[in-house]
């Protein structure tokens, strides 16, 4: 099979190395290419911020007024699901949604051999989901104490009801980080499966050297229209990412509805 | 004889899997009748009110993407089937 060669197999992208071997505590925490793409995300992201706030005029330049957009983008999504209260986890949300989104686009160019997208491991997004989830219970607990839990209860169903709608409100609780963490994961995990298998066509067509090789110009536009879609499925992700946190942390701040 | 049993349980095994890829993108549809009621609902109730359709925009692109996320999930196990198992 074609597709089985070093290099050339559509998962191959998403194989982590280790560009730093490092052991703490017999725990593997290498450095590795997940690592590196975080440290640039970060610088990224942090270069961005400040150069474009150091000057601070009333009057916004161009990267300044992008910087306010990104701000005032994420705030208003904050203020629109979780009201007034919820703004003291705006930092938390817009660090999330910038992080992701940095990470998904860093994840569309290409470069060969180096590319990665660090939001297509599992283990990336489920800590992140992990961290919301966490900090929703934590918050219901500290606002609500065991009011929280009235969020597993609808009120004003019948008791006998009630035998049936607990349990389902709490597994619908419990797969929120699942369902939160899988739907980055996998978008981006096929996103980019798709991309390579459309991309590996052109290249198989083209290798026949016959009058098949013209027909690799139809996979060439798909993966063009492909990557297109990619890149907004990039940002729609990290926007999903931000208001289902924003969604979560609703119930925490408002508690039982 | 053993040895023919074997390649022929192997064999089945990657029939099976490919099979099984197959199956798994049938989820692919129900994304597919979702994402056409979602964009089909938004354009009648655009065509109505068009004046209010701007400002649902945004519900619309996260409607989207919830639905593309449940037909990308029977995707990826039709693609794990395929290449990592």
């Amino acid at each position: 099979m074609a597709a089985a060669h070093e290099g050339h197999s559509p998962i191959h992208q998403f194989e982590i190395n280790q560009l730093i071997p490092l052991k703490l505590f017999g725990i593997d925490a290498s450095f590795t290419n997940s690592s590196l793409y975080m440290v640039l995300a970060l610088g990224i992201i942090s270069f961005f911020l400040i150069s474009a706030m150091r000057t601070g005029a009333l009057v916004p330049g161009r990267m300044q007024s992008m910087a306010e957009l990104v701000y005032k983008f994420v705030a208003d999504t904050v203020r629109e699901n979780v009201g007034d209260e919820g703004m003291k986890f705006f930092p938390l949300v817009f660090s999330l949604f910038i992080f992701v989104l940095v990470l998904n686009v860093l994840g569309m160019i290409p470069i060969p051999g180096v590319t990665f997208t660090v939001t297509s491991s599992l283990v990336v997004t489920a800590a992140m989901a992990i961290l919301v989830i966490g900090i929703v219970i934590a918050y219901g607990l500290y606002a609500h104490g065991l009011g929280f839990f009235k969020l597993f209860v609808p009120s004003g169903v019948p008791w006998y009801m009630l035998l049936i709608l607990v349990p389902i409100e709490v597994i619908s609780f419990i797969s929120r980080p699942i369902s939160l963490s899988v739907r980055l994961f996998a978008n981006m995990l096929a996103g980019h499966i798709a991309l390579k298998i459309f991309a590996g066509f052109v290249g198989t067509l083209l290798a026949t050297w016959s009058v098949w090789s013209l027909l690799s110009v139809v996979p060439m536009a798909l993966t063009v229209a492909l990557t297109a879609l990619e890149v907004l499925v990039a940002v729609l992700q990290a926007y999903v990412f931000a208001v289902l946190t924003c969604i979560y942390l609703n119930d925490a701040v408002h508690g039982a509805h | 004889m053993a040895a023919e049993s074997l390649e022929i349980a192997k064999q089945t095994a990657v029939a099976a899997k490919y099979i099984g890829a197959g199956i798994a993108c049938l989820g692919m549809a129900g994304a597919g009748i979702g994402l056409g009621n979602l964009f089909g609902q938004f354009l009648s109730g655009a065509l109505r009110n068009p004046s209010a359709a701007d400002g649902q925009r945004g519900t619309l692109l996260l409607g989207f993407a919830l639905t593309e996320a449940l037909g990308i999930f029977s995707l990826l196990i039709a693609l794990l089937l395929l290449f990592a198992v």
